[in-house]
C-alpha cells in the first residue's frame, strides 16, 4: 500500500514523515518540499511526477541517502537514514540502495562487465562469486553477449540496461530511477520500463521512479505527483481537474 | 586491490598526457638526482672524515707552509696517536686535463693515520725503501693504464720552473670504505725535500704542508686542538687545527656556496614534479566528477575516492621516477668521465636510487593530495547536477 497522508501502520517498507528540504541561494529561500509524507511497502512500484523544477530529484536524493533534509525522517527496513553519520550513511547506501540516473553514468573506461561488477567490490564477495552474480545480473538485462564491451560500442538504451544491472547486482532494497528513460527513444524506453516492471513483478523488487513522461508513469503502480513540496495521488489530482472543470 | 582495473584504466585514459607528463617527471627527476650526486660529491670528504682525526693547517691560509719539526711536537701533547704531513704536489700528467690530486707523503706514519687505504705489505716496503716511489689510486691507475712497475712522469709547473720528475709506480692502493677515494697519487716526502728548485729552497725546504694526526679518542679533539693552536701561537708560524670533517666542508667551500645553489635549483625541481603531477591530477579529477559522485552514489568511500587518486598519481610517479632515475644511472657516468678534474667523481650510489624512488613516491602522495581531499569533500548532489 502506498499513503501518503503519514497513517502508515508503521509496518511500510519506506516510511516518510514531515519530511522539508530549503534550499538558500544568496539570501533567498526556496522551500522545495514541505512537511511531505510516504509509506511505500516491499514489492511497490511508485512513479513520481511533476513539473520541472519540482523537487523530484530532491525527494529521489534524500531518499537514497545522497542528502540531507531540513527537517524530518526518513525510516527504510527500520534504519532512520536521516540521523545516519556520512560514513555510514555510504554504507548503507552501497547494502540498500540501486541508482538508475538519467544519464547512463557507466565508467567509460571499465567494459559492462566490470562497471556492473564495481558495487560487488565494496563487498566482501570472492572473485568467483561476483563473477556469477554479474553474469546473472546481465543475463536478467539481457547483456550477457556485450559483457565486455565499453560503453561507447553499446546504444543508449543498453547503456541504461547495464546501468540497471548495475543497480540490480548487489540485491539492494530497493531500486530508485530518476528520469530512467529521458535520454531514451520511444522504443528503447519502452524496452526499459518492461525490464523495470519485470523486476518488480518477477523478482519482487521495490522501484521508485521519477518521470515527467505520462506514458511511462503508466507504467507503475501508483502515480503520485509532486506539488508545493508534497505528494499528491494522481487519481485525485484527475478528480480535482474534473471538479474544476465542472465548476 | 579490487579497484585496480579501475585505477590503470584511469591511468591510460589520456595516452599523451600521460606520456607527457611521465616524460616531464623524469626529465626533472634527473635534474634532481643529478644535483644529489654533485651535492653528495662535494661532501663525501666530510662524511668519510675519521671522527678521531684532526687537520693542522697554517693559520696564514691552506697553501701556506710550517716547518716539518712541529711533527714531534705535535706527537708529545698528550691524547695524540700519530702524526703524519701531506704537501700538495699539484703536478700534470701529460695533459691538463688528466686531473688527479698528488700528494706529498710521509711514508714511515701515513699508514697508521689512514688504515683505510690498504696497500699490499710488499708493494708497500718496496715504496718506503724506493726514493721516488710512488703509490697510486685503484682508480687513477685503472684511468691511466698503469701497472706495478711502470714508469710514470709527472710535470709540475707549481713549485718554480716546469720540471718533469719520474716516478716508479711501486704500489696501488684500494679503500675499505665503498666512497673512499681512490683518485689520489702519493710520492715520497724526502724526494720532494731534496729535489725543490733552487728558486723556491728557502721557503720550501724542510717544510709540510699540513699535518694529519690520529687521537686516543674523539673526545680529546677540542682539547687538543686548542693545546696545539697555543703551542704554536706568537710563532712564526701560527697554526689553525680543525677535525678533518670541518676542514673537508671548508675545502667544499672553496668551490662556492655549492650547497645553497644545489639547494635552490633543487627546490624549484622538487615544486616543478609536484606542480606536474599535480596538475594532471587536479585535471583527471575534474574530468570525471561525475563518475567519481556515481562511484560515491554506489557506496564508496571517501577514503577509497582518496585512494584511488592517490594511487593513480603514485603511479605516474613511480613510472616518471624509474624512468627518470635510469635516464639519470646511465647519465651520470658519462657526465662524470667528462668533468673529471674539474669536480669530484659523480657517482650514483644504490643507496640514492633508492632514495630517489622514495622520493618519486612521496612526491606522487602530496602531488595527489590536493585534488585527491577535493574529490572526497564533493558532494554528490552537487556534481550530478552539474552534468
Ligand atoms: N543545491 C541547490 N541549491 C539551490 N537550489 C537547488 C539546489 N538543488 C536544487 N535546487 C532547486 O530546488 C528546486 C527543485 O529541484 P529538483 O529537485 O532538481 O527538481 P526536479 O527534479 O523536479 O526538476 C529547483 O528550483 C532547483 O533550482
Ligand atoms: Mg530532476
Amino acid at each position: 500500500m502506498i499513503r501518503v497522508d503519514g497513517q502508515g501502520n508503521g509496518k511500510s517498507l519506506i516510511q516518510v514523515r514531515g519530511l522539508s528540504k530549503t534550499y538558500r541561494r544568496g539570501g533567498e529561500e526556496i522551500q522545495v518540499l514541505q512537511r511531505l509524507n510516504l509509506d511505500v511497502d516491499k514489492g511497490d512500484f511508485v512513479g513520481f511526477m511533476g513539473p520541472s523544477g519540482s523537487g523530484k530529484t530532491t525527494l529521489l536524493n534524500l531518499l537514497g541517502g545522497l542528502d540531507v533534509p531540513t527537517q524530518g525522517s526518513i525510516t527504510v527496513d527500520g534504519d532512520e537514514i536521516t540521523h545516519m553519520s556520512g560514513s555510514k550513511l555510504t554504507k548503507w547506501r552501497a547494502r540498500h540502495v540501486g541508482f538508475i540516473f538519467q544519464m547512463y553514468n557507466l565508467i567509460p573506461v571499465l567494459t559492462a562487465y566490470q562497471n556492473v561488477e564495481l558495487p560487488l567490490l565494496l563487498t566482501k564477495l570472492s572473485g568467483s562469486e561476483r563473477r556469477k552474480h554479474v553474469e546473472t545480473a546481465l543475463s536478467v538485462v539481457g547483456l550477457t553477449d556485450r559483457m565486455n564491451h565499453y560503453p561507447r560500442q553499446l546504444s543508449g538504451g543498453q547503456e541504461q540496461r547495464v546501468t540497471i544491472a548495475r543497480a540490480i547486482v548487489s540485491d539492494p532494497t530497493f531500486l530508485l530511477c530518476d528520469e530512467p528513460t529521458g535520454d531514451l527513444d520511444r522504443k528503447s524506453a519502452d524496452e526499459i520500463m518492461a525490464l523495470i516492471e519485470e523486476l518488480v513483478a518477477k523478482h519482487g523488487k521495490t522501484v521508485l521512479m521519477v518521470t515527467h513522461d505520462p506514458v511511462v508513469a503508466a507504467r507503475a503502480h501508483t502515480t503520485l505527483h509532486l506539488e508545493k513540496g508534497v505528494l499528491v495521488e494522481a487519481s485525485k489530482v484527475e478528480q480535482g481537474v474534473v471538479a474544476g472543470g465542472v465548476a | 586491490m579490487k579497484f585496480r582495473s579501475l585505477i590503470f584504466a584511469n591511468l591510460f585514459r589520456k595516452k599523451i598526457r600521460l606520456i607527457l607528463t611521465i616524460g616531464s617527471f623524469a626529465i626533472a627527476l634527473v635534474l634532481f638526482t643529478f644535483l644529489a650526486v654533485v651535492n653528495r660529491a662535494f661532501n663525501r670528504g666530510i662524511d668519510i672524515a675519521g671522527a678521531d682525526r684532526l687537520v693542522i693547517v697554517s693559520r696564514v691560509g691552506l697553501m701556506q707552509v710550517m716547518p716539518v719539526s712541529y711533527g714531534d711536537q705535535v706527537r708529545a701533547i698528550p691524547g695524540v696517536k700519530y702524526v703524519t704531513h701531506d704537501h700538495w704536489f699539484g703536478g700534470v700528467y701529460q695533459d691538463e686535463k688528466n686531473f688527479f690530486p698528488q700528494f706529498v707523503i710521509d711514508p714511515e706514519n701515513h699508514r697508521k693515520v689512514y688504515p683505510e687505504f690498504v696497500v699490499p705489505d710488499d708493494q708497500w716496503n718496496t715504496f718506503v725503501k724506493d726514493q721516488q716511489g710512488a703509490i697510486a689510486g685503484a682508480k687513477t691507475a685503472k684511468r691511466f693504464g698503469w701497472k706495478v712497475g711502470d714508469r710514470i712522469p709527472i710535470k709540475n709547473t707549481l713549485y718554480g720552473p716546469t720540471k718533469t720528475w719520474e716516478f716508479n709506480l711501486d704500489g696501488i692502493y684500494h679503500t675499505e670504505k665503498p666512497d673512499g677515494d681512490e683518485g689520489q697519487f702519493w710520492l715520497q716526502w724526502k724526494n720532494f725535500d731534496e729535489n725543490i728548485p733552487d728558486s723556491i729552497k728557502d721557503r720550501m725546504k724542510s717544510t709540510a704542508g699540513w699535518y694529519i694526526l690520529k687521537l686516543d679518542s674523539p673526545d680529546d679533539s677540542v682539547r687538543v686542538a686548542k693545546a696545539i693552536d697555543t703551542k704554536f701561537a706568537n710563532s712564526s708560524y701560527e697554526t689553525k687545527t680543525e677535525t678533518e670533517s670541518a676542514f673537508a666542508a671548508g675545502f667544499a667551500k672553496q668551490f662556492g656556496n655549492i650547497e645553497f645553489l644545489i639547494l635552490s635549483v633543487g627546490s624549484v625541481v622538487f615544486f616543478t614534479l609536484l606542480l606536474v603531477t599535480g596538475n594532471t591530477m587536479a585535471i583527471s579529477v575534474r574530468e570525471r566528477t561525475a563518475e567519481l559522485a556515481v562511484l560515491k552514489a554506489i557506496g564508496v568511500t571517501d577514503g577509497s575516492i582518496l585512494f584511488l587518486v592517490l594511487a593513480e598519481s603514485v603511479m605516474i610517479a613511480l613510472f616518471g621516477g624509474v624512468l627518470g632515475l635510469l635516464l639519470a644511472w646511465a647519465a651520470i657516468p658519462v657526465i662524470s668521465a667528462a668533468v673529471t678534474g674539474l669536480l669530484p667523481p659523480l657517482l650514483l650510489s644504490k643507496t640514492m636510487l633508492s632514495l630517489g624512488l622514495v622520493f618519486a613516491v612521496l612526491v606522487g602522495v602530496v602531488s595527489g593530495l590536493l585534488p585527491g581531499i577535493g574529490a572526497m569533500r564533493m558532494r554528490v548532489v552537487n556534481a550530478l547536477r552539474r552534468v
